[in-house]
């Protein structure tokens, strides 16, 4: 009884939920669910044949493959930084703690062009190791390692913010427990804090991937756009659109949009998962 | 009692590699940038950074960025609502589908929001019957800028929704306060720092963003040209002194919202105690 009372008080008459739902779906509809699905129905526009000719063209397989090595390196480059800064800042105090954090989160709010553009200052021709790169016949900029480096600023933090708050919460007495009991260092982070934070860690990764396989601004500065060389699956799709190739665009896009749609269902298991976990240590 | 923090190892390690790889990633690039900026001299900076298309795109970026950080400020508090309060089938697919945003590579959705809102798109053929162009115009841009936004306020208020106390609005209800005056007296206040910390969010990100808006926004100097694309003009100009100084403004204002939004998220904290 009092509980059907103060849902009765708690909430609105039905026609305003379904006006306030209707809103906030029609909303949705027009800036999310539309665009997605116009990838995909302008992705097979043409059939099948066409769909998959897009995909196998040589230079569509080469921006696939460049894309793979990027996410390749910068994923594991990140993964050890975060955990590295995870640890030295959840596990121990230090001044300017704060400070740190604040760093690290700093690429976020870097417009992308600018992310790119730093390293055309630094590398490029123009810039300040240009002359010293060039004498030594080494090219970063519109080369494949001028994406790989923006790649790494731009995915920079990822793993990192997840964990860091994770290891917080959950303290260092399992840790000093494994050592007072003669575990070495290797060994406690290994079969303790490793096995603690996975689901975490697993979601830092998903979320990572997701933006260093998916990155077009800061990559597009860094690259030159040399096709079959140079470029990734997203540049791919801007030159195959701006060609007016849309059926070939949009198809290598749809790609693009698989993935996404791999990340969010891979990002709501996780969420589900560490979740629960929180509440079992919470019951603990 | 006194509790032996350094009990575990791997201080000295890791704190290292950390600020190593910071420094080398983002610390020395970003500085060396600014530095570079100073060989143009105040004036020289003063001037391509005021330049009537400079200018002009400021207003663009800035202007577009604000009304798109307020639309999903309305509507993010709207779906934020409605996903934490009313039951509706399909739910946790649209609840993931929020995120869609971070996780769809930006040409993706440029060229998708661009083809949409053409004016022979599905969205857009509407808009057209109704006079209203979008794709090519600065509104294609607000349409884009939506987009990108549109998970923050959500994000923000979400949490706040489910942990709001039943409490407060059964005592505001049965001390005969109608609906609506809770709404707007006992409920919105307490949303008020996530919205505001949604809406920095959205404005931050916003005003960075190239991908998805350069394939709707029709890049016309001085009607629908935004300050990222001008620096990457510059770059293909290889007028690298201007590009530079356009960089260093745009880190001048990101800089400053980081600053106000983890101000504004420490107020939410405080609130949520």
């Amino acid at each position: 009884m009092s509980s059907t009372l103060t849902s009765h008080i708690r909430t609105e008459p039905t026609w305003i939920r379904i006006i306030l739902t209707m809103l906030a779906l029609l909303f949705l509809i027009g800036f999310l669910f539309m665009p997605l699905l116009l990838v995909f129905s302008q992705a097979l526009d043409k059939g099948l044949a066409a769909y998959f000719k897009a995909l196998l063209e040589p230079n569509a397989l080469a921006a696939i493959r460049l894309t793979l090595l990027t996410a390749a390196i910068a994923v594991p480059a990140n993964l050890l930084f975060g955990i590295s800064a995870a640890w030295c800042i959840a596990k121990f105090e230090f001044p300017g703690k704060s400070l740190l954090l604040t760093l690290i989160d700093l690429p976020f709010s870097v417009s992308p062009v600018v992310s790119g553009l730093i390293y055309v200052l630094l590398f490029g021709a123009q810039g300040w190791f240009g002359p010293w790169l060039q004498e030594h016949d080494i090219k970063l900029i519109f080369a494949v390692p001028g994406i790989v480096l923006a790649t790494v600023f731009i995915t920079f933090p990822f793993v990192a913010r997840e964990l860091i708050p994770l290891m917080q919460a959950q303290g260092s007495e399992e840790e000093e427990a494994a050592i007072m009991l003669g575990a070495s260092g290797w060994q406690t982070f290994w079969r303790v804090t490793l096995p603690n934070v996975r689901w975490g860690l697993l979601y830092g990764v998903v979320l990572c991937n997701a933006r260093a396989m998916g990155e077009f601004g800061a990559v597009s500065v860094v690259s030159g756009h040399i096709r079959g060389l140079t470029n990734t699956i997203p540049l791919h799709v801007e030159i195959l659109y701006n060609e007016y190739n849309s059926t070939a665009a949009f198809a290598v896009a749809s790609l693009l949009a698989l993935l996404a749609l791999i990340t969010l269902a891979a990002k709501s298991l996780l969420e589900w998962q560490l979740h629960r976990q929180a509440q079992s240590r919470a019951n603990d | 009692m006194f509790r032996n923090t350094r009990v575990l190892p791997g201080f000295a390690p890791t704190l290292g590699f950390t600020l190593l790889y910071l420094s080398l990633i983002v610390l020395i690039p970003l500085s060396a940038t600014v530095v570079k900026s100073a060989g143009l001299g105040l004036e020289g900076f003063w001037q391509v950074i005021t330049s009537p298309r400079v200018m002009a795109s400021y207003r663009l970026t800035f202007g577009a960025s604000l009304l798109a950080a307020s639309i999903n400020a309305v509507f993010g508090l709207l779906v934020a609502w409605v996903l934490v309060r009313y039951p509706f089938p399909g739910k946790r697919v649209v609840d993931a589908l929020v995120d869609l945003p971070f996780a769809l590579p930006t040409s993706v959705a440029g060229i998708a929001l661009s083809s949409l809102y053409a004016d022979q798109g599905w969205m857009g053929a509407g808009f057209a019957a109704l006079g209203i162009k979008i794709t090519y115009t600065p509104l294609g841009v607000v349409v884009a800028l939506t987009f990108i936004g549109l998970p923050f306020v959500v994000r923000t208020l979400q949490p706040v929704l489910e942990d709001f106390e039943a409490e407060l609005e059964e005592a505001a209800a049965s001390l005969g306060a109608s609906r609506w005056q809770t709404f707007w007296w006992v409920i919105f206040p307490t949303l008020l720092p996530g919205l505001l910390t949604g809406f920095a969010l959205a404005f931050a990100r916003a005003v960075g963003e190239y991908g998805s808006v350069i394939f709707i926004a029709g890049n016309i100097p001085m009607v629908s040209e935004i300050t990222p694309l001008l620096i990457i003009t510059r770059l293909e100009e290889y007028d690298y002194a201007g590009a530079t100084a356009l960089a260093v403004s745009m880190l001048v204002v990101s800089f400053s919202l980081l600053l106000i939004i983890n101000g504004l998220q420490r107020w939410s904290q405080l609130s949520r105690l």
